[in-house]
């Protein structure tokens, strides 16, 4: 049993492919969208992670040092626009969010 | 054979609680599954040879964001009544949307040669008397210094938003006004009273 480069990119495909099932399937609370997001960006990160390991260059861990960066950053920003529209609208139903009739 | 079976147990523990992610009912019991697939992800990492970006994801992920969720979900009161019949509603799509996507990527990057022993990442033997830490170290702080600082800038406003998004100003709450304190002066502030001290000691 030798671990190669596809069995870590089918693991990422199949995370990556949960986060996107999980984008859709959640219409009621935007908070679980948030995390599939998360999920999304873990699923990039090992695929990074992978490559760099397999090329031996470490750029792909840098980048995904900045991936990780970027989805703090956009973790804090989504949940603070939460906490500023439940504080508005008492409830943070995605089938809700219709107000501007877009 | 002991690291691929780490490899098997591991991601089968990721794709298990990343399920259990966006199937669970309670948002709580969806921020425990994301830090348990997240500390699975650190152990993949750790078994490519990535000791630095594996310990980092548990300090970012499992110490700031997750803790942020939780702090968010404790926050908003909301009700997960009906989230299950509308997860029902919505799952024929979402699992064809899902099956499509996975099966295009499946499809784009299937080759035989990808599981040979060329590909190999688990067990490969690296020839340096660097440390991960310091690979990336040296790697951030000459070629990669710009999107280091770039980085760190997306950090500072990602703060900054989330301070100016989430501040309110209650009207019970007395604040300290510089303006007002810097602009006072002695005509509005000092008051002379002459006062009868001969009086005052005659009554003593």
């Amino acid at each position: 049993m030798i671990i190669e480069l596809g069995h870590y990119l089918i693991l990422a495909s199949m995370l990556f492919t949960i986060g996107v099932i999980g984008v859709f399937l959640n219409r009621k609370n935007v908070i679980i969208i948030l995390m599939s997001l998360e999920l999304i960006l873990l699923s990039i990160s090992i695929n990074l992670v992978a490559f760099s390991s397999f090329l031996n260059d470490s750029v792909g861990q840098i980048f995904s040092l900045f991936i990780l960066t970027v989805a703090a950053g956009e973790a804090a920003i989504g949940l603070a626009i939460l906490v500023v529209y439940f504080r508005n609208v008492g409830n943070i139903e995605v089938d809700q969010i219709n107000k501007m009739r877009g | 054979m002991f690291p691929a079976l780490l490899f098997y147990i591991f991601s089968l523990s990721i794709i298990a609680s990343a399920l259990m992610v966006i199937f669970s009912k309670q948002p709580i019991n969806s921020v425990l599954f994301l830090i348990f697939s997240f500390i699975n992800a650190s152990g993949l990492f750790l078994l490519a040879g990535a000791e630095f970006l594996a310990l980092i994801i548990v300090i970012v992920y499992v110490g700031a964001v997750a803790v942020l969720f939780l702090f968010v979900i404790m926050m908003l009161d909301f009700n997960p009544d009906n989230i299950k019949e509308e997860t029902k509603k919505y799952l024929p799509i979402g699992l064809m949307v899902g099956g499509v996507l996975f099966f295009e990527i499946i499809l784009m990057m299937y080759s035989p040669e990808l599981f040979s022993k060329d590909f190999q990442i688990i067990g490969r033997i690296v020839e340096t008397d660097l440390t991960n830490t310091e690979i990336l170290g040296n790697l951030i702080y000459t070629e990669y210094f710009l999107q280091f600082q770039m980085a760190g800038f997306i950090l500072l406003v990602a703060m900054i938003g989330a301070i100016v998004l989430t501040l309110r100003h209650r009207d019970y709450v007395r604040r300290q006004v510089i303006s007002d304190q810097i602009s006072r002066d002695s005509s509005t502030s000092i008051e002379l009273i002459d006062i009868n001290l001969k009086t005052r000691e005659s009554k003593k």
